[in-house]
């Protein structure tokens, strides 16, 4: 087992209810959960893999492949929806080369969808890690990847 | 301490800085993405520059997101001054002018708040976006440091709940009920009833829950008030906790909100430090403790039981009622769960009394409710309203009407669970039961303004592509029922629908509405139901005609390069990504409509004053075959 993930695991108590929390504070640290992660947890947990998988398959904050460095996340939530967001998407689809829900071949970008970042007011939105940009058009598309190339 | 010693040093850390001069910078999620940190970088640069003393605060928001960033600038013994959409070029002038020189640059003002009317500034809460409103839950909003405890105290923060510990359980639950507070997370639901029934369940380990997944994709109200007054739903979480008996709170916080939860963990612990969270709070033999769950991406995860499921760090499905979570929740103990605005106005019910509560609204619906308004509309941001408030007046004296000047088609509020409201209802008051009569809902807060340019089938579509992919797949009629209509919805965008999918879709939802096992399959029918009622011409268009009134269904639109306006400066054909577009220069160009893949880039490109790239819908593109030279 990779240190980092034994680090992770050996740190917390195995309460009821902690699956989740464990899961998310494995992503945060690790970026993805991986079969090795899954069959740990579960043998800590004494719950079986594929409880784990099956926790971990229904949240859609959870992913198992690695990621890309940066996460790429275009809103699809209703008022972006109505303000183009659907462009948007395509438009940064087309710039990375990659659908939403992949990861590039170089692992620098990955790209998701969202269903709003509470950001309406200034829709549409795309968030590339932590930055929110607002009142997005195609146009600034490019531009605002080319920061993270 | 003594709650009056905490009161008192509140008081005066408060009235000290009110002696000082403040630059309030509003920096929740919404200033930030508009550029509020550069806004506040350029402030702190000027202050040193000039070396100015001034006290500079990131504050909430204080819901006029259309126009951030806003700054507020208050001297001591002076009124608030409001700038907005302040960009950093701009800043040096305002401080240099006002902080220097003592001119507030009424032209730049946007209002001001104080007793003392300044020359030329409006007073803000005359504007005409703010007049209407009525501010319960969204009263520190913009005005107070969120991450300080003292500034919510020095605001008669707390004090809600020194009153309830004072009186018996059962008696602040009576309050509630006499306040007429109904739940603000969408079903609207008497609160005080509500925590009369957990009162009632017998067992001494009993949990009340905070729900702040708000899963509305298109609604932001929970995410304001949690990160520009965190305090004041955590004051209502603890008279809420004291009047059930309950011994342990989770605040269940969606993890798309980094600041929101930032703002929570750090509130948590100042409160710890001052003893109103923990064993014996204030001195009295009330323990109670809060641990906040993040989400982890499930739209599902807001309704009540599911939400119980996933704290308990399972799946988060729900399950048939009963039992109610009021005798089995959490751990099958006595849970009671309420909205993050149901709980903000609880704290104020206590401060000021049922009585000045109910003194807002309507008859049935007390009080205000917050809503967020997106969309095609001038001046988007958060409202709070009170009940009974004329639709028209929300959208055209508070919204500034359409933006463009566009015709409106709709207003959709309730989000994926609610409706279209189509214009001839505007004069409709805005309460639970007049937005069921018209086939939508109040829902948490989310009301989105669709215009000419929206297609009503297509959002439609949108709703049910959200529901369908948030079922959790447990009861068969929101599994395979919204799937099923999803299909069809989807046909009839791409112009394969057939005469016979109407009544199909009306009987698939109609089925789906009476038989879900959760509210999630029960009112996921109500964007579809809404627009075949309200909206049948645009059914028909898509059908009948394979024509897309709005012009956005993909399949059905065609870009089409006006011969006689195309003045050949080819930057439509540079950018089209698909190498499209044929032509050259002052040549009138052709898209290639084999090649095209629709994606509207020439249309962006085209100089406005050519326009000569257009969308047609309903008919296929005849045109030249190859480039000619651009007419004289
Ligand atoms: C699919 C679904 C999603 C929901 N999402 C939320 C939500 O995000 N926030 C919320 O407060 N209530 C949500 N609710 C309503 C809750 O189940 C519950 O009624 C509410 O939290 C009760 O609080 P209140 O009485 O204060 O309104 C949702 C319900 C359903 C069926
Ligand atoms: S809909 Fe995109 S931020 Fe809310």
């Amino acid at each position: 087992m990779s240190g980092k993930l034994a680090e992770i695991l050996n740190i917390h108590k195995w309460e009821k209810g902690t699956l989740i929390f464990i899961l998310q504070k494995v992503q945060r640290e690790l970026g993805y959960i991986s079969e090795e992660a899954i069959s740990e947890i579960a043998k800590r947990a004494r719950i079986s893999i594929s409880e784990v998988f099956g926790v971990a398959s229904f949240y859609s904050q959870f992913h198992f492949t690695p990621r890309g460095k940066h996460t790429v996340k275009v809103c699809l939530g209703t008022s972006c929806h109505v303000q183009g967001g659907p462009r948007i998407l395509e438009a940064v689809e087309r710039e990375l080369g990659i659908k939403a829900g992949e990861t590039t071949k170089d692992y620098k970008f990955n790209l998701e969808t969202v269903a709003c970042f509470g950001c309406c007011a200034l829709s549409p939105v795309i968030v590339v890690d932590k930055t929110v940009y607002s009142r997005m058009t195609t146009k600034r598309v490019k531009e605002i990847l080319r920061l993270y190339q | 301490m003594t709650f009056e010693e905490i009161q008192n040093r509140a008081i005066a850390e408060w009235k000290n800085l009110c002696g000082e001069t403040r630059i309030l910078v509003g920096a929740a999620t919404c200033g930030r993405s508009a550029g509020a940190l550069s806004v506040l970088d350029a402030i702190n640069e000027e202050l040193t520059k000039h070396n100015i003393d001034a006290v500079v605060t990131q504050v909430g928001c204080i819901g006029l997101c259309y126009t951030e960033p806003i700054i507020c600038i208050v001297k001591p013994q002076q009124p608030h001054i409001f700038y907005a959409s302040v960009t950093p070029e701009i800043v040096p002038e305002i401080i240099e002018d006002y902080l220097l020189k003592g001119d507030p640059r009424p032209d730049l003002a946007l209002g001001s708040v104080g007793n003392k009317n300044v020359k030329g500034i409006p007073n803000l809460f005359d504007l005409p976006m703010l007049k209407p409103q009525v501010r319960i839950v969204l009263r520190n909003c913009g005005f107070i440091d969120p991450t300080n405890i003292n500034h919510y105290i020095a605001n008669s923060g707390y004090s809600g709940l020194v009153k309830a510990l004072k009186m018996s359980p059962e008696k602040v639950i009576e309050e509630v009920k006499e306040s007429g507070l109904r739940g603000r997370g969408g079903a609207g639901f008497p609160t005080g009833m509500k925590w009369g029934f957990c009162r009632k369940a017998p067992g001494n380990e009993k949990y009340l829950v905070c729900n702040a997944d708000e899963g509305d994709p298109g609604a932001f109200m929970d995410r304001s008030v949690l990160e520009g007054d965190p305090h004041g739903v955590l004051e209502g979480i603890l008279i809420g906790a004291y009047a059930i008996g309950a011994t342990k709170g989770y605040i269940y916080c969606r993890a798309e909100y980094p600041l929101a939860l930032e703002r929570l963990y750090t509130a948590l612990s100042q409160m710890r430090e001052y003893g109103i969270l923990g064993n014996n709070i204030l001195g009295t033999d009330f323990s109670f403790d809060i641990e906040i769950k993040e989400g982890a991406g499930a739209f599902v995860c807001g309704e009540e039981t599911a939400l119980i499921a996933s704290i308990e760090g399972r799946r988060g499905i729900p399950r048939s009622r009963p039992p109610f979570p009021a005798n089995s929740g959490i751990w099958g103990k006595p849970t009671n769960i309420n909205n993050v605005e149901t709980l903000a106005n609880v704290s104020m019910i206590l401060q000021r009394g049922a009585t000045w509560f109910a003194g807002f609204g309507t008859e049935n619906c007390r009080g205000t409710k917050t809503f967020s308004l997106a969309g095609k509309i001038k001046r988007t941001g958060l409202i709070e309203v009170p009940f009974g408030i004329p639709l028209r007046q929300v959208i055209y004296d508070i919204g500034g009407g359409i933006t463009g000047d566009k015709r409106l088609k709709a207003v959709q509020t309730g989000g994926p669970s609610g409706g279209f409201i189509p214009p001839e209802f505007l004069e409709t008051p805005v309460d639970y039961e007049s937005l069921t009569k018209l086939g939508s809902i109040m829902g948490s807060g989310g009301m989105i303004v669709a215009d000419e340019d929206n297609c009503i089938v297509d959002m439609a579509r949108f709703f049910l592509t959200f529901t369908q992919s948030e079922s959790c797949g447990k009861c068969v009629p929101c599994r395979v029922g919204t799937r099923q209509m999803l299909d069809i919805l989807e046909r009839i965008c791409r112009g394969e629908g057939e005469e016979e999918d109407i009544n199909k879709l009306q009987h698939l939802a109609e089925t789906v509405r009476d038989s879900a096992l959760c509210a999630l399959g029960g009112t996921a029918p109500n964007p579809v139901l809404t627009s075949l009622r309200y909206f049948p011409n645009e059914y028909e268009a898509h059908i009948k005609e394979k024509r897309c009134p709005a012009k956005v269904c993909t399949e059905l639109v065609y870009y089409y390069i006006l011969p006689d306006k195309c003045e050949g400066c080819m930057l439509c054909l540079r950018n089209c990504p698909v190498e499209a577009i044929k032509g050259g220069k002052r040549m009138v160009h052709i898209i290639d409509q084999e090649k095209c893949i629709k994606c509207g880039t020439c249309l962006d490109f085209c100089p406005p004053r050519f326009n000569a790239v257009v969308k047609i819908s309903g008919e296929h593109p005849v045109g030249l075959e190859e480039p000619i030279p651009v007419k004289k």
